[in-house]
C-alpha cells in the first residue's frame, strides 16, 4: 500500500477511490468480479453455516402451481432489511452472531439469492422506490417526490382490480409518503398502496412533546438535521382507529414499551395483518441506519434487531390464518454500506462510494411456492423482484426494467 | 462558463495565497474539462488553511499539469472529457463555489449513471499522478496509537478481533501511568522530530495534561462551538424552504468566526476543527465517531508522524420507550458502548495510517486504558501471535519500531 494516501489525488477523496479490489484482491477486478467473488463467498458461508444446498435452474420448475394456492388467494410480504448491512456484519462467520434468527430459522426454510446488484443511486428513498417499482429510479433522494415509474401496488391494483385496502406500506419517515402511488400518467393517483408511517402516527397521537420527542421522530440518518414536516394529522389518526382499530391511548401506551422506530413498525404491521390482511404488504426498517452516526455499536444493535424483527414477522405470517399457508415472504437489502477497504468512504458508516460490496446484496423468499433450503449465487439484480412479484400474484409489471426470478416461478 | 474562458481576475475572491498560488496556472487551467476542474479549484481555493502536506502535493499537481503538452492533458484527462454535463452545471459559479460544484456534480453523476465512468477516470488520473510524483517518505517511520474504553471496569468479550491478524496480542500489559507514558513518548518524537503539525493528540473527551508543541484537538474543548453550531442548526431549520441539501451548503460555509472561534487562533486549524463537526456524519453527537473522524482526517490531510488518539465514552443512545417518557436528565454515558465503537475505531485508525507513505515501516498500538490487554503491531513483530509476558506500553513501543 506504500505511497497510496487515501486512494488519489486528495480532491477526488469523497467521490471514490481506490476500491476493495485492490487492496483485497489485487488490482484490476472489474466490479462483475467483485460482485461475483462476494456471491461465492455469501454462498459458502451459507452452506457452511446453515447446510443449504447450492441450487440449479435446472430444478423443475412450475413451483407456484407446486403451491396448490391460486393467484388470488396468495399473499406477498416484502421486507426491505433496513439500511443496509454488510457481510463481515452478517452472513461472515464474524457477523453470524448478529443474525442468529436468520441463520437459524429463516434461511433453512429459505431460497437465498447471493448475488442481488443494484445499479442505481444508493440513497435509502430512492432506492426503495426503484425495488418498489422494477425501474432504476433518478429522482431526488431527499425531496418528497413520487416515483416516475408505476409501482408494484399499482400494477396488483389496477390489473387485479384489488381495492385500496389490499396493498399496504408501512414505511420508516415522513421522506417515504409519497412511495406508494407513481407519477405514471397510466397509473398514479387512486391506484396506489396506502401507506402508513408509524412515526407520523405517533407524532399525531402525541400531538408535540419535549426535545427528546424530536430527536426520537429524527426521520432520516442520512440527514439527520432535516425532518420533513408532514400534514394530515386527523387521516393518520383515522388510520389509527377506523383501520388498525388501537385507540390513541392503546397505541401510545404501546409505544412506551417499544425500543425503536422499527419495533414500533412491526407492531403497526401486526395490527394491519389482523385488521386488514391485506394481500400485499411491504415493510421498510430503517434501524440499522443509525451506522451513519459513526456508533460501531449501535449499527450493531440495529442488525441485531433486525434479525429479531425479522423472524418476528415470519411467526406472525406463519400463526395468522389470513397469511398461514399462503404467503410468500421476501427479505432484501435495498443496498450495503461501503467497504472498510475503500479509502474514498469511511467503512460501514456510509454508502457514498457506489463500490462493489455496497452495491451487491441478497434477497431470501420463504413460504408458499418456494423451495426451502436452497442457495443460488448467479447475478440478478433489484429491479428483478417487481416482475416476480407479477409473476407471483398474477399481474403484469409491463414498465419494470428487470425479469422475473426463474428459480421462484 | 467553461474552463477555456478563464481570467486571472475571476480568482480575485480566493484567499491571498490561494490567490497568488492559481493565477499562476491559468493557461494551465484553461487546458481542463469542465468535469474535472472544480473538483482541482475545491482544493486550491482552501490552499491557505491547508496543511504542509497538502500544499506540497497541490503544487504539485498543479506543477505536472502546466508541464503537460496539450497532447498529454488529452490522454491523461480523456475519461473526464467524455463525462457529459448538463447546462446548469456549466453555468454553475464554479470558479467560486468549487465545493457546490462538485456536490451537485456528484448528484448528476448518480443520476446519469455516469458515476462508474466518473471513477474509473480519477483512478486512472491518480496512478498517472502518483507515477509521475511518487508520495514523499516520512523522515522517520510513522507511529500510531489508539487508547480505547476509558472508563470500562470490565469488559467480557474479546477485544481488537479485527487487529489480532496484523501484529502481536498481548494480554499481560503493566497498565500503570499508561496515558502519562504515551503522552511523554509523543512529545519526545514531537520533539526530536520537529515538524509542523507532526504530531498529534486527540481526545474524545477532556484532553490530558500534554505537551503544548503537539497538535491537540479535544470533543471537550470544543464543548462552546458544538453548542453554537447545534443554535445555528435550529435557528436554520425552522427557516421556510429550508432542505437537505440547502442545509449541507449552509454547514459547509460555516466559518471558525461564525462559531464562536477567537480571530488570533491558528487559522489551519480552527478551520480543520469546524470541518470535523461541519462535514462528519454523527461528529456534533457523539464523541467516538468524532474521535474517530477526527484521527481518519488528520491521517489522511496533515499525514503526521505521530498519532495517539485517545476514545472516551460517547452519551447513551436512549431507546424509544425512554425518549417517550419526555424527561430532560442529563445524558448518561455509554461507557461500554463507547469500548465497541472504540475498538473497530482503532483498526480504522490503523487502516488509515496504512494508506500513508512508509506504511511497511510504520508501527501502530492500540491499548485498552488502564487494563492489561494491548495489540502491538509493526515491522518486526510477529503477526497473529500471542503473548502472556509481562511488558510496559514502552517495551511494546520499542519491540514494534
Amino acid at each position: 500500500m506504500e505511497g497510496v494516501p487515501f486512494g488519489m489525488s486528495s480532491h477526488f477523496s469523497l467521490l471514490s477511490a481506490k476500491d476493495r479490489a485492490r487492496l483485497a484482491a489485487g488490482r484490476g477486478l472489474a466490479p462483475q468480479e467483485l460482485a461475483q467473488q462476494l456471491a461465492w463467498t455469501r454462498r459458502e458461508f451459507l452452506r457452511s453455516a446453515t447446510g443449504v444446498v447450492l441450487g440449479s435452474s435446472l430444478l423443475p420448475s412450475s413451483l407456484i402451481a407446486a403451491a396448490g394456492i391460486s393467484a388470488s388467494k396468495r399473499k406477498v410480504v416484502v421486507i426491505t432489511f433496513g439500511g443496509g448491512a454488510r457481510d463481515q456484519e452478517t452472513f461472515a462467520p464474524e457477523g453470524q452472531e448478529n443474525i442468529p434468527r436468520l441463520m437459524r430459522e429463516l434461511i433453512p426454510q429459505s431460497t437465498f439469492f447471493t448475488q442481488v446488484v443494484n445499479r442505481g443511486i444508493l440513497g435509502h428513498y430512492v432506492a426503495t422506490a426503484s425495488l418498489a417499482t422494477g425501474v432504476y429510479e433518478t429522482i431526488n433522494n431527499f425531496a418528497s417526490l413520487p416515483p416516475e415509474h408505476p409501482t408494484v401496488f399499482e400494477y396488483f391494483r389496477k390489473d387485479l382490480r384489488r381495492p385500496a385496502s389490499d396493498a399496504w406500506v408501512v414505511a420508516p419517515s415522513n421522506g417515504f409518503n409519497r412511495i406508494g402511488e407513481s407519477s405514471h400518467r397510466s397509473y398514479g393517483p387512486g391506484l396506489g398502496a396506502r401507506v402508513i408511517l408509524p412515526k407520523h402516527l405517533l407524532t399525531a397521537a402525541t400531538s408535540g412533546g419535549g426535545t427528546d420527542y424530536e430527536h426520537l421522530l429524527r426521520d432520516n440518518y442520512e440527514t439527520p438535521f432535516y425532518t420533513p414536516e408532514l400534514g394530515g394529522n386527523e387521516f393518520a389518526l383515522q388510520q389509527l382507529g377506523m383501520m388498525l382499530k388501537l385507540s390513541v391511548d392503546d397505541f401510545k401506551a404501546h409505544a412506551r414499551t417499544l425500543s425503536s422506530p422499527d419495533e414500533l413498525s412491526v407492531y403497526i404491521v401486526r395490527q394491519l395483518m389482523r385488521q386488514q390482511a391485506p394481500s400485499l404488504l411491504w415493510i421498510t426498517m430503517h434501524d440499522i441506519d443509525i451506522a451513519h452516526a459513526g456508533a460501531y455499536s449501535l449499527y450493531i444493535d440495529g442488525i441485531r434487531r433486525t434479525d429479531r424483527l425479522c423472524a418476528d414477522i415470519w411467526k406472525t405470517i406463519q400463526s395468522e390464518p389470513e397469511y398461514a399457508g399462503k404467503t410468500t415472504l421476501f427479505i432484501l437489502p435495498d443496498f450495503g454500506r461501503d467497504s472498510d477497504d475503500d479509502s474514498g468512504g469511511n467503512g460501514f458508516q456510509h454508502h457514498r462510494t457506489g463500490d462493489a460490496l455496497s452495491r451487491t446484496t441478497w434477497m431470501m423468499a420463504l413460504g408458499a411456492g418456494v423451495r426451502e433450503g436452497v442457495v443460488f449465487d448467479r447475478p440478478m439484480e433489484s429491479t428483478d423482484l417487481v416482475p416476480t412479484l407479477g409473476s407471483i400474484l398474477g399481474f403484469s409489471a409491463s414498465l419494470a426494467q428487470g425479469k422475473p426470478i426463474s428459480e421462484l416461478l | 462558463m467553461l474552463p477555456s474562458d478563464l481570467k486571472p481576475e475571476q480568482f480575485n475572491g480566493y484567499p491571498p495565497e490561494a490567490r497568488k498560488l492559481v493565477t499562476g496556472y491559468v493557461p494551465a487551467l484553461q487546458r481542463l474539462p469542465l468535469s474535472f476542474l472544480p473538483s482541482l479549484l475545491r482544493e486550491v481555493i482552501e490552499y491557505d488553511f491547508k496543511f504542509p502536506a497538502e500544499r506540497r502535493a497541490l503544487e504539485k499537481e498543479l506543477a505536472n499539469l502546466n508541464s503537460l503538452s496539450s497532447g498529454q492533458i488529452k490522454d491523461w484527462l480523456q475519461g473526464f472529457a467524455q463525462i457529459r454535463l448538463s447546462a446548469q452545471l456549466e453555468h454553475s459559479d464554479w470558479i467560486n463555489a468549487p465545493a457546490q460544484f462538485v456536490e451537485q456534480l456528484s448528484s448528476y453523476l448518480w443520476t446519469t449513471h455516469q458515476l462508474d465512468a466518473f471513477r474509473i477516470a480519477a483512478l486512472a488520473y491518480a496512478d498517472r499522478l502518483r507515477a509521475i510524483a511518487p508520495p514523499v517518505r516520512p523522515p522517520v517511520p510513522r507511529l500510531g496509537i489508539t487508547i480505547v474504553g476509558q472508563g470500562v471496569a470490565a469488559h467480557d468479550g474479546p477485544l481488537f478481533r479485527k487487529l489480532r491478524a496484523h501484529g502481536a496480542y498481548f494480554s499481560a500489559v503493566k497498565p500503570e501511568n499508561g496515558l502519562d507514558l504515551l503522552l511523554k513518548v509523543v512529545a519526545a518524537r514531537g520533539k526530536a522530530h520537529p515538524v509542523p503539525y507532526g504530531h498529534w493528540y486527540i481526545d474524545g473527551g477532556e484532553a490530558a495534561p500534554h505537551d503544548p508543541a503537539l497538535t491537540c484537538v479535544s470533543y471537550h474543548a470544543l464543548e462552546p462551538v458544538r453548542a453554537a453550531l447545534s443554535a445555528k442548526l435550529r435557528a436554520e431549520i425552522e427557516r421556510p424552504g429550508m432542505g437537505p441539501e440547502a442545509l449541507r451548503t449552509l454547514l459547509a460555509q460555516m466559518r471558525p468566526a461564525d462559531l464562536g472561534f477567537a480571530r488570533a487562533g491558528d487559522a489551519v486549524m480552527d478551520r480543520f476543527q469546524v470541518k470535523m463537526l461541519t462535514e462528519g456524519s454523527g461528529t456534533q453527537i457523539f464523541s467516538t465517531t468524532f474521535a474517530q473522524w477526527t484521527a481518519r482526517e488528520a491521517l489522511r490531510r496533515a499525514q503526521p508522524l505521530t498519532l495517539l488518539v485517545r476514545f472516551a465514552p460517547r452519551q447513551r443512545q436512549r431507546p424509544m420507550n425512554e425518549m417517550l417518557s419526555a424527561s430532560h436528565d442529563v445524558a448518561e454515558l455509554d461507557p461500554l458502548g463507547s469500548l465497541v465503537d472504540a475498538d473497530m475505531g482503532a483498526y480504522y485508525n490503523w487502516l488509515n495510517l496504512q494508506r500513508l507513505p512508509g506504511a511497511e515501516q510504520s508501527s501502530f498500538l492500540v491499548w485498552f486504558e488502564g487494563h492489561n490487554e494491548a495489540i502491538a503491531i509493526g515491522p518486526s513483530l510477529p503477526r497473529g501471535t500471542t503473548s502472556n509476558a509481562a511488558a510496559g506500553l514502552e517495551q511494546l513501543l520499542s519491540w514494534a519500531s
